[in-house]
C-alpha cells in the first residue's frame, strides 16, 4: 500500500493541509492571546467609529468626525485618482521615449536611452524623496511664490492655479466635451463606411479635432459664456481661492509617471520590434505611406506584443503608490496606517488593504486575460 | 541579346564621400531628413541650455573633498556641495554600527559583493554554488552579529549599505528553494498543492511589498508567544523572503514549461521517480532558462529593500535620510546626500542589468546550434 | 486565360534601364558598375552565388535599397530620393519575398484588398472583386477567409503572389520565391509564375530554379560578386557557358540536379 501512487499523492496532500492547518492553528491562539491580553478589539466594528483625524487632501466630503469606514474611502479614492493620472501621463511619456529611442536621429535615440537606463535603475522611493525635497525646500516660501501672472503660483505649498467660478455652464462643457467625442467617433465610422463603399476617404482628422473642441465652445456659450475666474489670493500667511496641487501630490505623480515611463518606453520598443522587418517591406513594396504602414500593419501587430506587459505595469504603478506613505500624500495605505495605530487592530486594517490591492490586480489580469483571447493571431 | 562578357577580375573601389565616413554618419543620424534636422537642432538648442549650467553646479562649482562646513555654504546655491558625503560617509555606510568595529560591515560588504560576482560566472555554475553561498551567508552573519571571538553587535545597532545588502542577498538566497517548491507545485496534478501554491503565489504578487512588510512588523509580534521576540530585522527579512518567492516561483514556472515535455516521459519511461527527474533533468534545465528573470528579481529586489525605510530598518537609504535629517547643520544638503545614494544604487542596478542583457545573449547564442 | 496584365502608364518599349548602378553597404561594396536594360514583356532569371548581389540589385529597383551611384529608371520614372517617385513606382512594380510576408493579423482576402483600398482607393466591393479575381488565378480562391498561418508554405507565397497582383503592376519582381519552401510545395508556386510568364508580364526572377529558367525565361543573368558577369538564353547559357565563374557555379548547381536523377 505504501507503494501505491494513489496513496502517496494523497499522503502528501494530507501532509501539506495538515502542517498548514496546524501552523494556522498554533498562530491563530497566540493571536488571541495576545489580542487579549493588550486588550485589542477584534472585528470590523471600529469601521464605524469615528476617526478623530483630520486628511489633508480629499477628493469626497470628509471631516474628523466620520467614521474609520469613511477615511478609508476617502484614501481609497486618492489612490484611484493617482494611479488613474499616473497611469495616462506614464504611458504618454512611455510611448515617447519608447519612440525616441527607435528613432533614425542618433541624438535622440541616446538622450531616450539613457533616460531608460537612469530610471530604471534608481529606486523609486529614492525618486520620490527627490522630488519631494525638491518641492518643498528648493521652491520659496508662499510670500515669495513663483508667480506667472496671477493664475499660477509656484511656492513650497504646492501649485496654486487659478480655475473658472462655479457655474453650471461648466458641467455643461463637461457634457459637451463627451457629445464632441462621441460625434467624432461618429464621423469617423461615418467615413470609414463612405470609404468601403466608394474608396473615397473623407478627411477625419481635422473634423474630428474641430468636433472635440467646438463641441464643449458651444455648450459654454449657450449656457451664458461665464468669464469668472477664481484666482488665488494671497491673504496672511495662504492663498486663497483657485486650485492647488500640493507638493505631496506632485512628487508623487510626477515621481510614479516618470519612473513607470521607462519601463512602458522598453515595452513599447519591444513591441515595435517585435513586428518583423519583412512586415515592413513587405507593405512598402505594396505603396502603401508611412502613415498607412504604421497604421494598418505595424501597431496591430505591436500592440498583441504590448498590451500585456503594458497591463502588468499599470499593476505595478498602483501597488507603488503605496509608497505615497513616506512622503506624506494620504492615499489608501496612509489612511489604513493611521487607523491601525490609533485602533491597534492591525490584522483588519493590513487585511482590508490586501483585499482591496488584489481586486484590483485580479481585475487588471482578467481585463488582460480577455484582451488576449480576444486579439489572439489565429494559429493553425 | 546574346551578349557575354569575358572574364574579368571583379575591383572594389570606395563608396563615395557622403556615404560612408564621418561625414555620412552624421548625415544619416542626424540630419537625414529636414524634420531630422529640425529635431537635432532643436535638442542640441535644449542641451546647450541645460548642460551647461548643470554640470557647473555638479562638478566646477561644486566642493569636493572633507571641507568644512563654511566651504559649502559659500557656494550654496551655485555649487553642489559633495562634502556632506565626506561628512557622513560612515554613517550612511554604516549606521549606527559601533565606530571602532566597522571594519566588520566593510568586510561583510566586500563578501556578499563576491558572493553576486562569482554567481555570474559561468564556471561557478555546479550544485557546489550552494554551499559557497551557504558559507558566504554565515560568515557574514557572523562578522555582522559577533560571537566566537568578535564583540557582540545587536541588530538594532545594524545599519547602512551591509543591511541593504543583507536583505537582498539573504533574501533571495533563502526565497530560492521555497520559490522552487512553489514552482513546482503550481505545475503540480494534485489539487491541494496546486491551489495552495497558486493561491499564495497569486496573493503576495498581488500586494504591494510595503503591505507585507507592515504585516511582517505589526502581526509577527501578535502571531507568535509572548515570550518569544523577534527583532525588526529578522521580520522585515522574513517578509521579504516570503515576497521574492512568489515572484521567483514564477520566473521558475516559464523555465520548466520551456523543458520540452519529451524530457520528463523519456525520464519516467526509464523508471526514474518523480524527485530524481527534478533533480537531475528537469530542474537543471529549467533554471538555467529561467536565469535572466531570475536576475530581473534580483534587481527589482535591490530596489526595494529601500521600502523598509517605511518600518524604520536602517537599510542604506534610511542611513542616508537619517544623516542629513538629524544634522541641523547639513541638513539643507539633503539633494546632495540622496544624489549619492541614487548613484551607488544605480551602479550597483546598472552593472546587474547590463549582465542581465549579456547573460541572455550569451545564453542564446549557446543554444542554437 | 485571360491577359489580366494591362501596362502602365508609360509605354515605352524599355521597362527598366539601369546604368552604372553602384551600391554600399557602408564600406562593402555589394554592386558593381552594373548595367542592366529589361524590355517590356521581358522575363529575366538571375542567377548566382550567394553574396554575389542578386537581392540586392531587385530590391533596389523598387527602392526597398537605396543606391548612391548610377541612375534607375523604370517605366519612365526615375529613381532618386523624391518620395513621390518612389510611391509611383511601388505601385507599379509588384514583389514577392522569400519570406511570403503576409500580414499575419488579416485574413487572406483582406490581405490583397489592403492596398488597393489605402493606395488606389479603389472600394472594398471592387477590391474584392479584383481580389478574388487573382485568388482564383493563383487556384486559392476557397482559402480567402483564412489567416495566413492556417495555410501551408506553398499556398501562403500563392497568395503573397496574388496579393502583388492585386495592385495591377507591369513589373513583378521574384525575390527567391521558392528557397524557404518545402520541396513538394516548389512546384505549385512555380507552376503559377509560369502561368504570369505566359500571359506577358515583365518578370525579374532570382532564383536557383534552374528548370523554370529553361522554361521561362527570355535571358539568363549570371551575377558574381556585384557584377553581371555573364547574360545570355537560357539555351547558350547553361549549354556553353563562356566565363570560368559560370562554368563553376553551374557545375555546382547542375551536378545537385544530376545526381537526383
Amino acid at each position: 500500500m505504501l507503494r501505491s501512487e494513489r496513496f502517496r499523492n494523497l499522503f502528501y496532500q494530507a501532509l501539506l493541509l495538515a502542517i498548514v492547518v496546524g501552523v494556522g492553528w498554533y498562530l491563530f491562539s497566540n493571536t488571541q492571546h495576545n489580542l487579549q491580553t493588550r486588550q485589542i478589539q477584534t472585528g470590523f466594528g471600529y469601521l464605524s467609529r469615528e476617526a478623530g483625524f483630520e486628511i489633508a487632501e480629499k477628493q469626497i466630503e470628509y471631516q474628523a468626525s466620520d467614521s474609520y469606514g469613511r477615511a478609508f474611502l476617502v484614501g481609497l479614492a486618492n489612490t484611484l485618482l493617482v494611479a488613474g493620472i499616473g497611469v495616462i501621463l506614464a504611458t504618454l511619456l512611455g510611448t515617447v521615449v519608447g519612440i525616441a529611442r527607435l528613432s533614425p536621429n542618433w541624438l535622440l535615440a541616446k538622450i531616450a536611452s539613457s533616460y531608460v537606463e537612469v530610471m530604471r535603475n534608481v529606486p523609486l522611493l529614492l525618486q520620490l524623496f527627490v522630488w519631494y525635497g525638491l518641492f518643498t525646500e528648493l521652491l520659496p516660501s508662499v510670500n515669495e511664490a513663483i508667480a506667472f501672472g496671477d493664475w499660477l503660483f509656484i511656492s513650497q505649498r504646492g501649485f496654486r492655479y487659478a480655475w473658472p467660478a462655479e457655474h453650471p455652464a461648466w458641467s455643461a462643457v463637461g457634457w459637451g466635451l463627451l457629445a464632441g467625442i462621441a460625434l467624432a467617433l461618429g464621423w469617423k465610422s461615418l467615413a470609414h463606411r463612405r470609404q468601403l463603399r466608394t474608396g473615397l476617404q473623407w478627411p477625419v482628422v481635422w473634423p474630428s479635432a474641430l468636433l472635440i473642441a467646438g463641441v464643449p465652445l458651444l455648450a459654454w456659450a449657450l449656457m451664458g459664456a461665464p468669464t469668472e475666474i477664481d484666482r488665488p489670493v494671497l491673504e496672511g500667511f495662504d492663498f486663497l481661492g483657485g486650485k492647488v496641487l500640493s507638493p505631496e501630490f506632485a512628487a508623487l505623480v510626477i515621481g510614479l509617471s516618470t519612473y513607470t515611463a521607462a519601463f512602458i518606453a522598453e515595452v513599447v520598443r519591444a513591441g515595435i520590434m517585435a513586428v518583423d522587418r519583412g512586415q515592413t517591406e513587405a507593405s512598402m513594396a505594396l505603396g502603401l505611406s508611412p502613415g498607412q504602414r504604421l497604421r494598418l500593419v505595424t501597431l496591430p501587430q505591436a500592440l498583441r506584443v504590448i498590451i500585456p506587459p503594458m497591463t502588468s505595469q499599470y499593476l505595478n504603478l498602483t501597488k507603488n503608490s503605496s509608497l505615497a506613505v513616506a512622503i506624506g500624500y494620504p492615499e489608501l495605505v496612509a489612511v489604513s496606517n493611521t487607523t491601525m495605530n490609533q485602533t491597534g487592530q492591525a490584522i483588519e486594517a493590513i487585511a482590508l488593504l490586501m483585499a482591496v490591492y488584489l481586486t484590483i490586480s485580479l481585475a487588471i489580469s482578467a481585463f488582460m486575460n480577455w484582451y488576449n483571447n480576444r486579439v489572439r493571431l489565429i494559429e493553425r | 541579346m546574346a551578349d557575354t562578357l569575358s572574364d574579368i577580375r571583379s575591383v572594389s573601389s570606395a563608396p563615395p564621400a557622403t556615404s560612408a565616413g564621418p561625414l555620412a554618419w552624421l548625415k544619416k543620424n542626424l540630419f537625414s531628413t529636414p524634420t531630422n534636422s529640425l529635431l537635432t537642432v532643436l535638442t542640441l538648442a535644449v542641451l546647450a541650455w541645460i548642460v551647461p549650467p548643470a554640470l557647473d553646479w555638479l562638478v566646477f562649482k561644486a566642493v569636493w573633498g572633507p571641507q568644512p562646513l563654511a566651504a559649502c555654504d559659500a557656494v550654496r546655491g551655485q555649487g553642489a556641495c559633495w562634502a556632506v558625503v565626506w561628512e557622513k560617509f560612515r554613517f550612511m555606510m554604516f549606521g549606527v554600527y559601533p565606530f571602532d568595529q566597522q571594519w566588520r560591515p566593510a568586510l561583510v560588504i566586500g563578501i556578499l559583493v563576491s558572493l553576486l560576482v562569482i554567481s555570474g560566472i559561468r564556471w561557478f555554475w555546479r550544485p557546489s554554488l550552494a554551499a559557497i553561498w551557504a558559507i558566504g551567508i554565515v560568515v557574514s552573519y557572523w562578522l555582522m552579529s559577533g560571537g566566537l571571538g568578535l564583540s557582540p553587535v545587536r541588530t538594532e545597532q545594524w545599519g547602512g549599505l551591509p543591511v541593504t545588502l543583507i536583505l537582498s542577498i539573504f533574501g533571495i538566497g533563502f526565497a530560492f528553494p521555497l520559490g522552487i517548491l512553489l514552482a513546482l507545485g503550481r505545475r503540480s496534478s494534485l489539487p491541494v498543492i496546486r491551489s495552495f501554491s497558486v493561491v499564495y503565489i497569486e496573493v503576495i504578487r498581488g500586494v504591494p511589498l510595503i503591505t507585507v512588510l507592515f504585516m511582517a512588523s505589526v502581526m509577527f509580534a501578535l502571531f507568535l508567544p509572548e515570550r518569544m521576540r523577534i527583532d525588526q530585522l529578522l521580520r522585515a527579512q522574513v517578509a521579504i523572503i516570503l515576497f521574492v518567492a512568489a515572484y521567483l516561483a514564477e520566473a521558475v514556472r516559464g523555465g520548466l514549461q520551456a523543458v520540452p515535455k519529451g524530457q520528463v516521459e523519456a525520464a519516467q519511461a526509464l523508471g526514474l521517480s518523480y524527485w530524481t527527474i527534478m533533480r537531475k533533468i528537469v530542474l537543471p534545465q529549467a533554471l538555467k532558462i529561467s536565469i535572466p528573470p531570475i536576475v530581473n528579481s534580483f534587481i527589482s529586489l535591490f530596489k526595494d529593500t529601500s521600502l523598509v525605510v517605511i518600518i524604520a530598518i536602517y537599510d542604506f537609504a534610511y542611513a542616508v535620510k537619517k544623516s542629513v535629517e538629524t544634522d541641523f547643520s547639513w541638513k539643507q544638503y539633503f539633494i546632495e546626500a540622496f544624489l549619492f545614494s541614487i548613484v551607488i544604487y544605480w551602479i550597483f542596478c546598472f552593472a546587474m542589468s547590463q549582465y542581465s542583457q549579456w547573460l541572455e545573449r550569451d545564453l542564446a547564442r549557446n543554444t542554437q546550434r | 486565360m485571360n491577359a489580366t496584365t494591362p501596362q502602365s502608364a508609360g509605354t515605352a518599349a524599355t521597362a527598366i534601364e539601369i546604368s552604372g548602378l553602384s551600391k554600399w553597404f557602408g564600406q562593402f561594396q555589394a554592386l558593381k558598375n552594373v548595367d542592366l536594360s529589361v524590355a517590356r514583356g521581358e522575363r529575366i532569371v538571375v542567377c548566382g552565388p550567394s553574396g554575389s548581389g542578386k537581392s540586392t540589385l531587385i530590391r533596389c529597383i523598387n527602392r526597398l535599397e537605396p543606391h548612391q551611384q548610377g541612375r534607375i529608371v523604370v517605366n519612365g520614372t526615375e529613381l532618386t530620393d523624391d518620395l513621390r517617385n518612389i510611391e509611383a513606382v511601388r505601385s507599379d512594380v509588384g514583389m514577392v519575398f522569400q519570406q511570403f510576408n503576409l500580414f499575419p493579423h488579416l485574413t487572406v482576402l483582406e490581405n490583397c484588398t489592403l492596398a488597393p483600398i489605402w493606395v488606389k482607393k479603389r472600394s472594398k466591393a471592387e477590391a474584392e472583386a479584383t481580389a478574388m479575381k487573382f485568388l482564383e488565378r493563383v487556384r486559392i480562391a476557397e482559402q480567402a477567409p483564412k489567416y495566413p498561418s492556417q495555410l501551408s508554405g506553398g499556398q501562403q507565397q500563392r497568395v503573397a503572389i496574388a496579393r502583388a497582383l492585386c495592385m495591377n503592376p507591369s513589373i513583378m519582381l521574384f525575390d527567391e520565391p521558392t528557397s524557404a519552401l518545402d520541396p513538394e510545395m516548389v512546384k505549385e508556386v512555380l507552376d503559377t509564375m509560369l502561368d504570369l510568364a505566359r500571359d506577358g508580364m515583365t518578370m525579374i526572377c532570382v532564383t536557383h530554379e534552374m528548370g523554370f529558367a529553361r522554361a521561362v525565361a527570355d535571358r539568363v543573368i549570371f551575377m558574381d560578386r556585384g557584377e553581371i558577369v555573364e547574360q545570355n538564353t537560357p539555351e547558350a547559357f547553361f549549354s556553353n557557358p563562356q566565363s570560368e565563374r559560370s562554368k563553376q557555379f553551374l557545375h555546382h548547381v547542375l551536378d545537385r540536379y544530376e545526381d537526383l536523377g
